[in-house]
């Protein structure tokens, strides 16, 4: 597949802002400024990038708990990100979502799910909508190895296949579902071979590449968006950090982290560009804009009012 | 007026909410050629087609959580889940995500949909999985309405409000009240969420009950008449909200209540209202509040166990001499 270097820049800086937005978002945390818990989703960057690039405005996503990245990619506003992550008013969720439920409905994202799988039939509702009414947009419905074992991935996968929904099964397989092992829940070597009892394709592929992820995504949206029917892409991957910021990982070796942050792939696609002569300053220039809008955005959330309690029961229903 | 039956009150508010919005579809198990379990859809997947009456796999929690996602997304919804037991398959999904979203998400999203499933004992046998009654356990849930008709007037002018209604509606319908027959309009109407309604005036006595529990109510206040007994009877209609005005109103005039449902009696609708006309009308009651309701216990199969474990039509009649 053939890149502008425009097209590859901003592969790189779209990465780079997650990769951003989530050690802020960690130093905020540490501050004791985000309540609860944030599911950072350093290491998997590339999946979000590469998947959302082959998304138009009107596609639709669903996430997961780890959804920060999808969110960005998808187009949402970093402010209201970390306005959302401290519970300002400003947020996208007006602070009533926090990390674990964020959604921006602009830019078509439905949501971080608490539940996991939680958004694959939501997902497959939203493309059925498409079909019903003719509306050619497609839904990317992002999952971990661990939902997999739910039911709603069955039943969800089920049902896009036998209506043919157009509907793409993102699978990032972070490895671990909280501390267990997919040796031990997944009993296939690759997650994409479920595919085949839907009789719909399954493809594995590196995630921490954004080429091969990219090029995997464009194949299957645009077959969605055909109306050929859904498809599942199994992104192996890795989590840098725990499943939440500051769980103790007692399930594997420092070693292990160590090594998978050598295949980095943010890093991994700098060493790329450079090997085909990229241009360093506009490298460099990327990195800076890319800190200055997190400054930026950091300070939006900081500097924004918190809801007024008394607005409690506002939106619990619609008129 | 003509008289129809509640399934086919309930079937023309599907067929006329469906003619009047192309938004509106029906998704559920077997709901298509061959009409639903009970047939209240029958006759629609001739008229509007394979994509207005989708059959789905079986596979409740996925039915109600694609519903969701279509709704969202411009579509509104209506569900048929066979019995209301498996709808405890998609509580995820009416719970977690259909209740809560709209307000989680700081009102990005409306989900206008409906998931209904008929409840009760009625048919013979039915059993533990088949017969229960859980419109308490939605009624806890912030986020969603409740309704439960009582006959085809109020079923078929609550459907309609629900099919229009821009939130997650749980409509229970009631085995034993399909065959009931009644007076229908033919123009459009609606009968309001959240609004209880007075079934019957009375004097004596203040009962307050809904769905098949009204009809069984109605009729036991025939029988009082004769022993000189005046019943009120509240239908509540909607137990989320719940309207408790026209209670509070009836409990002043006559001073005493009787709460009467088909579901267990623990953590019941009654225990809500006993708890409600405590805190707004307790110096208006002459006597305690009584509550009819089923044992807690599951349904047996056996018949003389089944009919030991649900509400005895007599015990209503018990309920109310013991406050008079």
């Amino acid at each position: 597949m053939k890149y502008s270097e425009n097209d590859l820049l901003r592969f790189y800086s779209e990465m780079l802002r997650i990769r951003r937005f989530e050690e802020e978002a960690i130093v905020l945390w540490d501050a004791n400024m985000i309540k609860g818990s944030i599911h950072p989703y350093l290491g998997q960057e590339a999946i979000a990038v590469g998947v959302c690039r082959e998304l138009q405005k009107e596609d639709y996503i669903v996430s997961t708990h780890r959804g920060h990245g999808h969110s960005l990619a998808k187009g949402a506003d970093s402010g209201k990100m970390f306005a959302e992550l401290l519970g300002k008013a400003t947020g996208c969720c007006r602070g009533r979502g926090g990390s674990m439920h964020i959604a921006d409905a602009g830019t078509r994202n439905l949501g971080a799910n608490g539940l996991v799988a939680g958004g694959l039939g939501i997902g497959t509702g939203a493309a059925l909508t498409s079909k019903l009414k003719k509306l050619g947009y497609v839904v990317a419905a992002f999952f971990g190895e661990g939902a997999t074992g739910q039911g709603m991935f069955h039943e969800s996968v089920n049902m896009a296949a036998i209506w043919k929904l157009p509907i793409v099964f993102i699978c990032e397989n972070n490895r671990y579902s909280v501390s267990t092992d997919c040796s031990y829940s997944v009993p296939v070597k690759d997650v994409a071979q479920r595919a085949e009892a839907y009789g719909i394709p399954g493809i594995t592929i590196d995630g921490n590449d954004i080429l091969a992820v990219h090029e995997a995504a464009k194949e299957y949206i645009d077959r969605a968006r055909k109306g050929e029917g859904p498809a599942l892409i199994e992104c192996k991957t890795y989590r840098w950090e725990g499943h939440y910021h500051g769980e103790p990982q007692v399930y594997r070796t420092k070693a292990e982290v160590e090594e998978w942050k050598l295949k980095c792939p943010i890093l991994r696609f700098e060493n790329y560009l450079k090997d085909n002569k990229a241009d360093s300053s506009k490298l460099a220039k990327i990195k800076e804009d890319v800190q200055e809008e997190m400054k930026s955005a950091v300070r939006f959330a900081k500097e924004s009012p918190d809801p007024v309690p008394e607005t409690v029961m506002d939106f619990l229903y619609a008129d | 007026m003509r008289n129809i039956s509640y399934l086919d009150a309930i079937k023309e508010a599907m067929r006329e909410e469906m003619l009047r919005d192309p938004n509106v579809f029906l998704l559920g198990e077997d709901i298509g050629r061959h009409g639903g379990a009970f047939g209240v859809t029958r006759g629609l997947f001739d008229q509007f087609g394979p994509e207005r009456v989708i059959d789905t796999p079986i596979a409740e929690g996925t039915i109600v959580s694609c519903a969701i996602g279509a709704a969202i997304s411009g579509m509104r919804p209506v569900v048929e889940i066979m019995f209301i037991d498996f709808s405890t398959l998609a509580m995820d999904q009416i719970a977690n995500q259909a209740a809560k979203m709209r307000h989680m998400l700081g009102g990005q999203v409306t989900i206008p949909m409906v998931v209904r499933f008929p409840e009760g004992s009625g048919y013979k046998g039915t059993a533990a999985q088949h017969s229960q009654c859980l419109e308490a356990w939605y009624a806890h849930i912030p986020g969603l309405k409740v309704v439960l008709p009582s006959n085809p007037y109020n079923a078929k002018g609550l459907f309609k409000a629900a099919v229009r209604d821009n939130n997650p509606v749980i409509f229970i319908e009631q085995k034993s009240l399909y065959g009931l027959k009644g007076p229908v309009p033919e123009e459009d109407y609606i009968v309001p969420i959240g609004k209880s309604q007075v079934a019957r005036e009375g004097s004596d006595v203040t009962i307050v009950t809904y769905s098949y529990m009204t009809k069984v109510a109605l009729e036991m206040a025939e029988k009082l008449v004769k022993e000189n007994i005046s019943v009120e009877i509240i239908d509540l209609l909607s137990v989320k909200p719940l309207d408790i005005d026209p209670v509070i109103n009836s409990v002043k005039k006559t001073g005493r209540l009787v709460i009467a449902h088909e579901a267990c009696k623990t953590c019941g609708i009654g225990a809500e209202i006993s708890a409600l006309v405590n805190e707004l009308a307790f110096e208006y009651l002459d006597a305690p509040i009584q509550r009819v309701a089923a044992l807690d216990v599951p349904i047996p199969f056996n018949y003389p166990e089944e009919r030991a474990a649900i509400v005895n039509e007599a015990e209503i009649i018990e309920a109310v001499k013991r406050i008079l």
